[in-house]
């Protein structure tokens, strides 16, 4: 069939019928893109299509987390001993550390049930590791072996080591993508350690930087400050390292001073990430308080929890002490 | 018959793997190395044999792409559709160019394509790449000629038409 069509004009293959067929391809592929931007088809899809997508996930990381165990098999005997050396001395220190926390802790804790609220010191984790895919949005996401199966929700902080990595965005039955706080459309609520001052920190436009695009020309920010999680918003839970003000310098405007950051999770290195369990607590306006009515043993066919709304935690009023 | 559906297999099976190459993460320093293998592979079969590849398959590839690569559904699909269009019009003397012409005109086409890419980009509102990621169509030309001779002796071993 496609022969007699070479025959007909051998050297122009295509014709106005391939040009109107190119056309309508190109205007279905425009119709999904605008659809996918405004409803988010492409992830209904995915997940509907889990079954196929992540055995291929897994099967793309499977190089990335071959390489990492031959550099574990061939790594020298010394190499390992010193790194374990390392570990040893990082878990003494960090236990030292707590255990001068615990008395800390426990202060804290007798002064908040004091102050009757609901703050909590301890961290409900859990561990997921990186597949090695690359998703190719410039290198600003992160795959989870970790999903909805494994009770993952979207918009749960991710964390390593050392500081806020980023969020969940997607999850599938055994996967989750995370968008990192270096990501050009993230941004995320900080306080300047040493000053307490409130401001937001985006994604960096080049690069693995986090920048504060609009911090007053009278703030007092130096390089070197620390920048941890203000809590606002009530996405990530307040007080965890978030990056290192490493430059400060006046906007092309004038109008305000604009400083680079440099985060301080292992962004592109980290193998094993922790995902924060408890949502923080929202702060900013207060629940609407539950109406006075008549007590739930007077009625028993409405369910006594309905009073706190979804997702978040009991509100206090709904909770006899 | 037994041969036709091997090397229907054949033509699947090097598609899925180009999918899969574009999944596979490169070490952070060859990071913007890494090539365009479904566009490469596409541009192959539709130089070697036509009547496989057509627009209609360019865009289920492209789809299967978006769906795995999860940026945006139809940006993969619109940009092998131009692809495979431009390719399959100029096949006839695509196929005859001598192998370093052959090559420019695969980097001419892979730049085409992130400019094409670079639009919706921009269009859906992202930022503007870093210059390391115009390697890559640098490096998808210059893997061409192996690419090419590499598939082409394979088919002949494995005498799929």
């Amino acid at each position: 069939m496609a022969r007699a069509r070479d025959d007909s004009s051998p050297l122009f293959a295509g014709n106005a019928a391939g040009t109107l067929r190119l056309i309508v391809y190109l205007a279905l592929a425009v119709v999904l893109m605008v659809l996918d931007q405004r409803n988010g088809w492409l992830w209904r899809l995915r997940s509907a299509a889990s079954a196929v997508v992540e055995p291929v996930y897994r099967l793309a990381g499977l190089p990335a987390e071959g390489a990492r165990t031959l550099s574990v098999a061939f790594a020298d005997r010394q190499h390992l001993t010193s790194e374990n050396q390392r570990l040893r001395e990082d878990l003494l220190l960090a236990n030292a550390k707590l255990n001068r926390m615990a008395a800390v802790a426990v202060q804290n804790q007798h002064l908040k049930e004091l102050l009757d609220t609901q703050h909590s010191l301890e961290l409900n984790v859990q561990l997921a590791r990186v597949i090695g895919v690359d998703l190719g949005a410039y290198r600003y996401r992160l795959t989870l072996n970790v999903g909805s199966r494994d009770g993952v929700r979207q918009g749960q902080p991710v964390i390593d080591a050392h500081g806020v990595m980023g969020q969940v965005v997607e999850v599938l039955p055994h996967t989750a993508v995370v968008m990192l706080i270096t990501d050009p459309s993230h941004a995320v609520p900080v306080t300047i350690a040493r000053t307490g001052l409130r401001t937001v920190a985006y994604g960096a436009r080049d690069g693995d930087e986090l920048s504060l695009p609009n911090l007053p020309l009278a703030a007092d920010v130096r390089v070197g400050d620390k920048l941890l999680t203000s809590g606002i918003g009530g996405r990530f839970p307040p007080g965890f390292p978030v990056g290192q003000v490493d430059q400060v310098s006046p906007a092309a405007t004038g109008m305000f001073q604009v400083a680079l950051a440099r985060p301080a999770a292992d962004i592109d290195r980290s193998a094993d990430v922790l995902l924060l369990h408890d949502q923080a607590e929202p702060e900013g306006p207060p629940a609407p308080a539950t109406p006075a009515g008549p007590p739930a043993s007077q009625n028993p066919g409405l369910p006594a929890t309905s009073v706190s709304p979804p997702g978040k935690p009991s509100v206090n009023a709904g909770v006899p002490r | 018959m037994n041969r036709q559906r091997w090397s229907q297999w054949w033509f699947v099976g090097t598609l899925m793997v180009a999918l899969l190459l574009m999944l596979v993460p490169l070490p952070g320093v060859l990071e913007p190395f890494k090539p365009y293998w479904p566009a490469l592979l596409l541009l192959y079969w539709a130089l070697e044999s036509e009547d496989q590849v057509s627009l209609g398959l360019a865009f289920g590839v492209g789809l299967c792409a978006d769906l795995l690569d999860g940026v945006l559904l139809g940006e993969q699909a619109l940009r092998l559709c131009a692809l495979a269009f431009i390719a399959l019009r100029f096949r006839s003397r695509l196929r005859f160019f001598p192998m370093w012409q052959q090559a420019l005109a695969v980097l001419a086409l892979l730049l085409n394509d992130r400019i094409l890419l670079l639009v919706v980009r921009m269009l859906a509102g992202a930022t503007l790449p870093p210059a390391s990621w115009w390697i890559s169509p640098f490096v998808g030309a210059a893997l061409w000629p192996f690419l090419f001779l590499l598939l082409d002796d394979l088919r002949a071993r494995l005498r799929i038409q």
